[in-house]
């Protein structure tokens, strides 16, 4: 997957997370949680997408890593660069 | 004639919100009933395939967020949606409300089913790998979810739980509103009961291994208590939430009182994990007849319990005919022939059913019924038309439930 790619599939599990929110101005360098109202159950719900959907397991202690848009691509890239 | 209570001590209904297979609100829920239109339609359930249910189509999105029904439950919906419509049927404004002061008492038979089936669903899909539990799932899976949604939904900081009662858990919620009510706890009391039963298989399943999941090729006569031909019961969802309160405090406002609850009872069979029993039924009626200080002969209408199952109908008849078999004027009629069992939420949206003919001197019949069971003689049962009566005074509403819960409560027209 291409970063592009990642981001694209991020958007997409957020929209479904929190789909009341309008995602169209969100910003890749903010933490997602500073422009959207994402709480920490809702944040869990992105590691558990990324578990279902890619078999990817994101340790507890790179939780901050995904802060931002651009952040979790960074971490992720790596990690989906091969899928 | 019993010494007049104070107004303290007078606990009065000024709310009702619903959701059943047949209405989404009282006005559609009475029409339907009235007009012998039933609420019964097939329905696919995980492992089984089409199975006959009562399915709510009420509008989730009304009162809560799309994140909302994500994170909760159907049990949780279908309390939010009957909450809020209580309220806004009693013309209260919950921002004006000391929100504290409200309590919230949702009865159920069960809960958690749904989403444990769900789960271990969705972890067969990894091979069992429990690392795809939902962390989700504790808070869905709660006794206190419904009831718990309701408060989230709307703010409250007043009590909230629910009460497992089987298939009695929706006079049983209301029991116990009217019950913190007179210990003064809270203000108002948002209690009845709900069900999200149909979403899980087990229940459709055990039915079925009991020889009492009901099957017609034409759902909508599925359900019919009373007839010869019966055979099951028909699971539903539903939910039905009063606004209750003292009568001092709705006098103060003004509101509108559909009834005031007099009279109401619960006692166990302490016979059989699933057969009911009759003697301990008639005892339940008579401690409700004798807590509202009137006779059986005052009763105008009795909502019967009555599933459609050979056991369970001939049980009730046996218990009504002992307690008003002197009295062969008392009408008697059956919601479930119309929406099936609604489980929790039964006994509150039967009796809310049942309520406007205090206004409009009509009783709704119980539907389906073409060949009476000898074993279920009853005098004026209301039979497939609704019929006009001279006067509704005091309704009787039965519900039953698994493990022997038996639970009534008596309403009567409401007169200052």
């Amino acid at each position: 997957m291409t970063k592009e790619e990642i981001k694209s599939v991020l958007m997409e599990i957020v929209a479904e997370i929190i789909p009341d929110e309008d995602l169209t101005n969100l910003k890749g360098d903010i933490p997602i949680r500073e422009q959207v109202e994402l709480d920490s159950m809702d944040f869990l719900d992105i590691i558990m997408e990324l578990r279902k959907r890619y078999g990817i397991e994101v340790p507890e202690d790179d939780y901050m890593q995904l802060a931002t848009l651009d952040s979790s691509v960074a971490y992720l890239e790596p990690r989906m660069r091969d899928l | 004639m019993m010494a007049r209570k104070p107004n303290e001590a007078r606990i009065v209904i000024t709310g009702v919100g619903l959701t059943a297979p047949n209405g989404n609100n009282l006005a559609e829920f009475r029409e339907s009933l009235l007009a012998g239109k039933s609420g019964i339609q097939k329905f696919n359930v995980r492992y089984m395939g089409e199975v006959l249910a009562g399915v709510c189509h009420f509008d989730p999105l009304r009162y809560q967020k799309k994140k909302e029904l994500r994170r909760g439950t159907r049990a949780g919906s279908v309390a939010i949606y009957c909450a809020q419509e209580a309220i806004a049927d009693a013309k209260l404004d919950l921002a004006c409300l000391d929100k504290s002061r409200i309590g919230v008492y949702v009865g159920i038979t069960e809960h958690g089913n749904v989403d444990t089936e769900k789960q271990i669903y969705e972890i067969k899909q990894f091979d069992y790998n429990t690392t795809f539990v939902s962390h989700h799932y504790n808070p869905r899976i709660v006794a206190n979810n419904p009831a718990g949604e309701v408060t989230l939904n709307m703010g409250i900081t007043g009590p909230h739980y629910t009460l497992g009662a089987a298939c009695a858990g929706g006079n049983i919620g209301l029991i116990q509103g009217l019950q913190m009510l007179l210990l003064g706890e809270v203000d108002l009391a948002l209690a009845g009961g709900v069900s999200e039963t149909i979403h899980a298989f087990g229940a459709f399943a055990s039915f079925r291994s009991e020889g009492a999941l009901a099957s017609h090729a034409d759902p909508e006569k599925a359900c019919r208590p009373f007839d010869k031909d019966r055979n099951g019961v028909v699971v539903s969802e539903g939910g039905c939430i009063y606004l209750v309160e003292r009568l001092g405090d709705a006098l103060k406002r003004g509101a509108k009182i559909y009834g005031e609850i007099v009279g109401y009872a619960i006692n166990s069979d302490a016979f059989d994990f699933v057969l009911p029993n009759a003697q301990r039924q008639a005892e339940c009626m008579k401690l409700a007849l004798n807590k509202a200080g009137i006779s059986a002969g005052d009763i105008d209408i009795i909502n019967t319990h009555a599933t459609g199952t050979r056991e369970g109908d001939a049980a009730e008849c046996q218990a009504i005919r002992e307690v008003f078999g002197e009295y062969p004027h008392v009408y008697i009629n059956n919601t479930k022939s119309f929406i099936g069992h609604t489980m929790g939420a039964a006994a509150a949206l039967e009796l809310a059913g049942n309520l406007p003919s205090f206004e409009d001197h009509i009783v709704h019949p119980t539907i389906n019924l073409d060949h009476l069971d000898p074993e279920c003689p009853l005098n004026n049962l209301v039979i497939n038309k609704p019929i006009k009566v001279d006067k509704v005074n005091y309704i009787l509403n039965n519900s039953f439930g698994m493990l022997g819960i038996n639970s009534v409560v008596i309403i009567k027209r409401f007169e200052e």
